[in-house]
């Protein structure tokens, strides 16, 4: 689901659940799903772990290649 | 006039007169040489060639809007006015403007490349790429040492948690520059290694931002499937590859701030509605307990006997009523019963038979009571006439002489009426 879609069924679970029309049950459900979509969005956004690194690259400047021939990097320490 | 004797200052003042009105705006190239800026601002020095040399002096006002201080051995082309200085019996220079060599080039060349970019397309709003929401790795172009990559990382630390950068370190100017830049675009893109890449260095001369004018890179951003945030010196400075880029940062701080906007606003508002959610659930919960506990004070509930006790009472009642009329009932239909059976009693064939049976042994009993024979067994005799079965009942009915049947117990006697 994009984040926009996202968005606007927690606005609409919001609008449901403040306007009182929903029964408690319902809220309850309405409750869960909603907590979801935060916690998936959120999980999203911050998905990456800390890193900062730098490609590696030999005197040529050119980039120093694993053996699988991928690009390698290191910790870098501005 | 040749034999005329002037004063020196005549002589001065027509020299004067005559050069400044001559020339009273001049390009001039040449190096600098003998430089000295002055504690009050102004800046002086010696233009030289090779065969010449004249003082220049650029005062403060004008000294200010140079992009960067002169030095001895620069190339420059200034535009200014010639000065005749009456007391000192010199003539110099009073520049306006001052341009180092090759920058009039530069720009010439900037402004060429910029039109052929632009009349391709390379600049259209439509083909800008929309920046990742939540990019997992930023790449990063740009020099490794110098406080552009520091402050970036200061930004991007302060602004989200989390982060991936990876730092492609490049040259940012100088020889090569350019394509060092144009191939580290390509590695990010060829090892699909970032999400979103930032572009740039900090401030500097025309001739330092140079590589970011070259078409090389411009080619390199044009080709990145990876959106590109440009950030090129400083706000006021503009580069060839900021036009070419999906966005344009004014400084590497500030595409820093960019590449994590859009999360870090995502996260805010995700932060609120969290909140908001569980306003709404409290608000709601609070609600319905108010409702609970008002109908739990209602006195039905606090006493649920109350409203049974009437209730159990009238069942109780109506409980007894169905017993007591059951009770009659059985009654009724006991009796109908034992009625019905005694009805059905006298109509069994059994119980006639029996009856008629009695009936008719009475009957007997009687009629053997009343049989004649009976009697002649107690002695009583009975008279019949001679020839026939008719009793005489009276004496008037015989005849003397006339024979008649005596019948007695065990037979007849013939007798004869006297």
């Amino acid at each position: 689901m994009k984040f926009e879609e996202a968005y606007s069924r927690l606005e609409e679970i919001l609008e449901k659940m403040n306007s009182g029309k929903a029964s408690l049950d319902d809220s309850l459900k309405l409750y869960e799903e909603a907590d979801k979509l935060i916690v998936n969005c959120q999980k999203r956004l911050s998905e990456a772990e800390k890193k900062i690194e730098m490609m590696i690259k030999n005197r040529n400047g050119e980039v120093v290649l694993d053996e699988a021939g991928n690009p390698t990097v290191q910790a870098f320490q501005p | 006039m040749e034999n005329q004797v002037l004063t020196v200052t005549e002589l001065t003042l027509s020299i004067k007169k005559q050069l400044e009105s001559r020339f009273p705006y001049v390009n001039v190239q040449g190096e600098i040489t003998n430089f000295k800026e002055q504690a009050s601002g102004h800046l002086y020095f010696t233009l030289k060639d090779a065969q010449s040399q004249i003082s220049g002096v650029l005062f403060r006002g004008n000294a200010q809007s140079l992009a960067r201080m002169p030095k001895n051995g620069d190339q420059v082309v200034v535009q200014g006015e010639l000065s005749v200085y009456a007391p000192r019996g010199n003539y110099q220079l009073i520049v306006r403007q001052l341009q180092y060599a090759g920058v009039g080039e530069l720009l010439l060349k900037l402004h060429a490349l910029k039109a052929k970019l632009e009349a391709r397309g390379w600049f259209d709003k439509s083909r800008k790429k929309p920046l990742p929401t939540a990019p997992k790795t930023i790449g990063v172009v740009t020099s490794p040492t110098g406080a552009v990559i520091q402050d970036m990382i200061n930004v991007l630390s302060r602004r989200h948690a989390k982060f991936h950068l990876l730092l492609n370190p490049v040259k940012v100017q100088g020889d090569g520059a350019a394509q060092e830049i144009a191939l580290a675009i390509d590695h990010f893109n060829k090892f699909k290694l970032a999400d979103v890449l930032i572009v740039g260095r900090g401030g500097g001369s025309l001739e330092d931002l140079w590589a970011f004018n070259e078409e090389v890179v411009a080619e390199a951003i044009y080709r990145s499937e990876i959106p590109i945030i440009s950030a090129v010196g400083h706000e006021t400075d503009f580069s060839i590859a900021d036009f070419v880029a999906d966005v344009r940062a004014p400084t590497p701080s500030a595409a820093a701030e960019i590449v994590m906007a859009a999360a870090v606003q995502h996260l805010q508002y995700l932060g609120q509605a969290d909140k908001r959610l569980n306003q709404a659930m409290l608000h709601l919960l609070s609600a319905y307990r108010h409702r609970l506990d008002t109908v739990r004070r209602q006195p039905i509930l606090t006493s649920p006997f109350a409203i049974l006790g009437q209730a159990s009472q009238h069942l109780d009642d109506l409980s007894e009523e169905l017993t007591e009329s059951m009770q009659r009932a059985i009654v009724t239909k006991r009796l109908q019963l034992a009625g019905l059976q005694r009805q059905l009693l006298a109509l069994d064939p059994m119980v006639r038979v029996q009856h008629l049976k009695q009936k008719l042994s009475q009957l007997t009993a009687h009629l053997k009571s009343i049989d004649p024979k009976n009697l002649l067994t107690k002695g009583y005799s009975i008279l019949f006439r001679e020839n026939g079965s008719s009793v005489i009942f009276s004496p008037k009915e015989v005849q003397a002489g006339e024979n008649v049947r005596v019948l007695v117990k065990d037979g007849e006697i013939k007798a004869k009426v006297l």
